[in-house]
């Protein structure tokens, strides 16, 4: 049994270590998808991640908290749509200004909130299966979120290959000349997008600071913005591998630490690497396959539209 | 016609104005569409045509000026509104979305929603119908271009439109491709469909046209009937002026052979591209001569292997006054006195960004000498802009606007006009005329023929067949990555190139559907 003992508590931190990386990823992806790139995913996420804790710490409601989270991402991405979108700046300049406005107006708004506990999220509890030998914790011994992220998931990939809005939203991020001289509102599909991968930011971010470390650090998402946003492209823009790219990625931050709790003596950078290696050589190896990066990857992507007609 | 004169018509503009910063683009337009008519839109680059059918089509709001559909008041805020009161536009510029199935490009185009399944069963159904076979589950960047309009009047179709905008639709399809959609267009104007037809073809619109309404410079001018004018007469109304045809050189000035390609190959590195394969050419000094061939047949390959963007498998392959020079880079190229006007004006053409001064230092500066001391030479490249601007005609408020806020045809003149100037001993044009009006296109071809006079030799790729015709000394066409031998124009006819450029096309298509498999 000691081995079954060592297995299910690195697959409980792997799915907590996974499941931010799920939200900002399948977040950015619908971003993306629409061609627009949000570079910003690192500065929603850490809005979100003091939004949340502020607000269950003076509210007490953990509901509230994660809506608030999403809300204040949301809204982050709504800035950065009226920069980008209507205004028309350089998105990739915008999405880093994104990333430092957020850390710097995290860490102001969560001063007096450093080292103020908090208890992490509930998890699930079903008498009886919560109970059950390995499956029981790893399937029905979750927090909400994490099937919220997998329901999130199983939604998008819906929404974008069966419905009809979903076609759209992919016209619109293949060719928005096209997209607009059909009629579709380019720039306001495009609005909902972003602000759609805000809000996932946010609960990501949510994620991180009632759940998987329930307290407050200055700069705590440390990184995963930039993870996330490797993961797409990892992926090559599709939902499915996002989800399975992520709990990968997840794994890899915890295998560092378990790497090191074995007393296996390799260099944490080294493993903090890995997701972006992973990342480099995808991309090395779709660029050898044109047509499949034709029919995933949102060709506008980046680029500004001018509704000029 | 006189019964007709008296049916209500499908479609009337009055007045139509539309005002842009410092341009009057609609100077209160009229024109009448009858149910069942095919009425063709001409005019130059400029004219307003774009304009005005955008307006139509809701695309634009017009300043000012009505719109009657059927007799009743119309108005189109949006595309939206257009299709479901039966107007439907077939873009020069295909709004089509390269990364999805003709399906999806299709039902993108519909209201409401589809069953993707049915929408296929219904889109095989029309395009088996009409005589415009299409394959529903195909990515659209895998189709040719004939394919990729075809899915724009299929997606039109299955709305049962009454009136069809068509802006210039021929300008991609070869001639036997082009006969086949006029008998779609015919058939679809004798069930009772209007079709507003843009094109610059003359020709075309005299055998397919039953009406032509003229604009010139944003104004309105005149409605005719094509079928009794002459394409010469319809081009001066368009103009304004007398229209004289480009003289041809004198074949006995013919001089030494300046550039050889002695079998000619290139792998193409784009999966969609198109192999050169074994291509056999020589061009004389005084001579002009044409490519011919159907877009994505090699013309993109070989004009790369000949800019030096691709370099060719040896330096032999490609001889320029006896030296080999199938391994220099373009810049080699461009100091030993070759010219290019690559196929792709916005990019390869030039920088859209930068003024047109900067734009004609980057491919002058050496033949022009626009560079003292290693500095650029300010004043000699601004004068060598404007006389560029002044002696083609290219219209813009000024040599330090960006080339991108030109129109396609001025850019097009722009381009043509700073290779020409630098009186090049060989000059590459890729579509000399592309998007350019009948009057500056008159214009062109003189010019290079007055070049050619001077002793350069010319290579022209285009597919404008007139226009080789009009230029040319011998002819080659190109087809999937062959190019036939040359042949005198004298001996040659329409037909016969037509056949050649179109007999493959066929076998391209299989090559595709077996490469996507």
């Amino acid at each position: 049994m000691s081995g079954m003992d060592w297995i299910v508590p690195v697959i409980l931190t792997v799915i907590t270590a996974a499941t931010p990386l799920v939200f900002a990823g399948i977040g950015e992806l619908i971003t993306e998808k629409s061609g627009v790139l949000n570079l910003g995913v690192e500065g929603m996420m850490v809005v979100g991640a003091v939004t949340a804790f502020v607000t269950a710490t003076v509210t007490g409601s953990y509901i509230l908290a994660v809506l608030a989270a999403a809300l204040s991402g949301a809204f982050m991405a709504f800035l950065f749509g009226i920069l980008t979108l209507s205004l028309m700046a350089n998105q990739v300049a915008t999405g880093l200004a994104l990333t430092l406005f957020g850390v710097g107006l995290s860490a102001l708004i969560g001063q007096d909130f450093v080292g103020v506990p908090v208890d992490a999220i509930a998890k699930l509890n079903i008498p009886g299966l919560s109970d059950l030998p390995v499956v029981g914790p790893i399937i029905f011994g979750q927090d909400p979120l994490v099937y919220l992220s997998l329901v999130i998931v199983a939604l998008v990939s819906w929404f974008l290959y069966k419905t009809k809005a979903g076609l759209i939203l992919r016209a619109v991020g293949d060719s928005h000349d096209a997209a607009h001289s059909i009629g579709y509102s380019v720039i306001g599909i495009r609005y909902l997008a972003v602000m759609f991968g805000g809000a996932m930011s946010g609960i990501g971010g949510a994620y991180l600071s009632l759940a998987y470390t329930p307290m407050w650090a200055e700069n705590m998402t440390a990184g995963r913005g930039w993870i996330a946003l490797a993961l797409i492209v990892f992926a090559t823009w599709k939902p499915g591998l996002v989800l399975i790219g992520a709990y990968m990625f997840g794994g890899i931050t915890i295998l560092q630490l378990h790497a090191q709790a074995a007393g296996l003596d390799l260099p944490s950078q080294i493993l903090s690497m890995l997701p972006y290696v992973a990342t480099v050589v995808v991309l090395v190896l779709i660029s050898k396959d044109e047509s499949r990066i034709r029919k995933h990857a949102p060709a506008c992507i980046g680029k500004i539209f001018h509704p000029a007609a | 016609m006189e019964t007709e004169g008296a049916q209500t018509p499908r479609l009337e503009l009055r007045g139509i104005t539309k005002a842009y910063p410092g341009v009057l683009a609609n100077d209160s337009i009229n024109l009448k569409i009858l149910p069942g008519e095919i009425h063709a839109l001409l005019g130059e680059n400029g004219a307003g045509k774009s304009t005005l059918v955008k307006i139509i089509y809701g695309v634009l709001k017009a300043d000012s000026g009505d719109m009657y559909w059927d007799g009743n008041p119309l108005d189109i805020p949006n595309p939206h509104a257009a299709r479901k009161t039966g107007i439907g536009m077939i873009f020069q510029h295909f709004s089509l979305f390269e990364a999805m199935t003709v399906t999806e490009n299709i039902a993108l185009g519909l209201p409401g929603r589809q069953n993707m399944a049915d929408l296929a069963k219904r889109i095989t159904e029309i395009s088996e119908n009409y005589g415009l076979p299409l394959q529903p589950d195909r990515h659209v960047h895998t189709l040719s271009v004939g394919e990729k309009q075809r899915i724009e009047i299929v997606r039109c179709l299955l709305q049962n439109p009454k009136l069809l905008i068509m802006d210039e639709p021929t300008s991609v399809l070869t001639p036997q491709e082009a006969d086949k959609m006029f008998e779609t267009l015919r058939r679809l104007a004798d069930e009772g469909v209007s079709i507003l037809y843009i094109s610059h073809k003359l020709d075309e619109i005299k055998s397919l046209c039953h009406k032509a309404t003229i604009l010139r410079g944003g104004k309105y001018i005149s409605e005719c009937d094509p079928t009794v004018e002459t394409a010469k007469s319809l081009a001066e109304m368009m103009i304004g002026t007398n229209l004289t045809a480009p003289k041809h050189t004198d074949d006995a000035k013919r001089g030494a052979v300046r550039l050889k390609a002695h079998n000619l190959s290139l792998e193409s590195t784009d999966q969609f591209g198109v192999d050169l394969n074994l291509l056999n050419f020589e061009v004389h000094g005084g001579e002009i001569l044409g490519i011919a061939g159907v877009a994505g047949n090699g013309q993109v390959e070989l004009l790369e292997v000949l800019s030096g963007e691709s370099r060719a498998e040896n330096a032999e392959q490609l001889l320029f006054d006896q030296q080999p020079i199938g391994k220099l880079n373009p810049i080699e190229r461009r100091k030993m006195g070759i010219a290019f006007v690559p196929e792709d004006r916005l990019g390869h053409g030039s920088v859209p960004d930068m003024s047109l001064v900067d734009n004609a230092f980057l491919s002058a500066y050496s033949p022009k000498k626009l560079i003292s001391n290693g500095l650029i030479d300010t004043r000699k490249t601004t004068d060598y802009a404007e006389k560029i601007v002044e002696k083609f005609d290219v219209r813009t408020a000024g040599v330090s606007h960006t080339a991108g806020s030109l129109s396609g045809g001025n850019l097009q003149k722009f381009i043509v006009g700073r290779e020409m100037l630098q009186s090049p001993q060989l000059i590459i044009i890729a579509h000399p005329t592309w998007g350019v009006d009948a009057g500056a296109a008159a214009a062109i071809h003189q010019a290079i023929i007055d070049l050619a006079a001077e002793g350069a030799a010319i290579l022209v790729v285009s597919q404008d067949l007139d226009e080789l015709f009009a230029i040319s000394n011998r002819i080659a066409v190109i087809a999937e990555g062959r190019l036939s031998v040359a042949r005198a124009v004298q001996e040659l006819t329409i037909e016969e190139i037509g056949l050649l450029m179109g007999g493959t096309t066929g076998t391209a298509d299989k090559k595709e559907i077996e490469s996507v498999a």
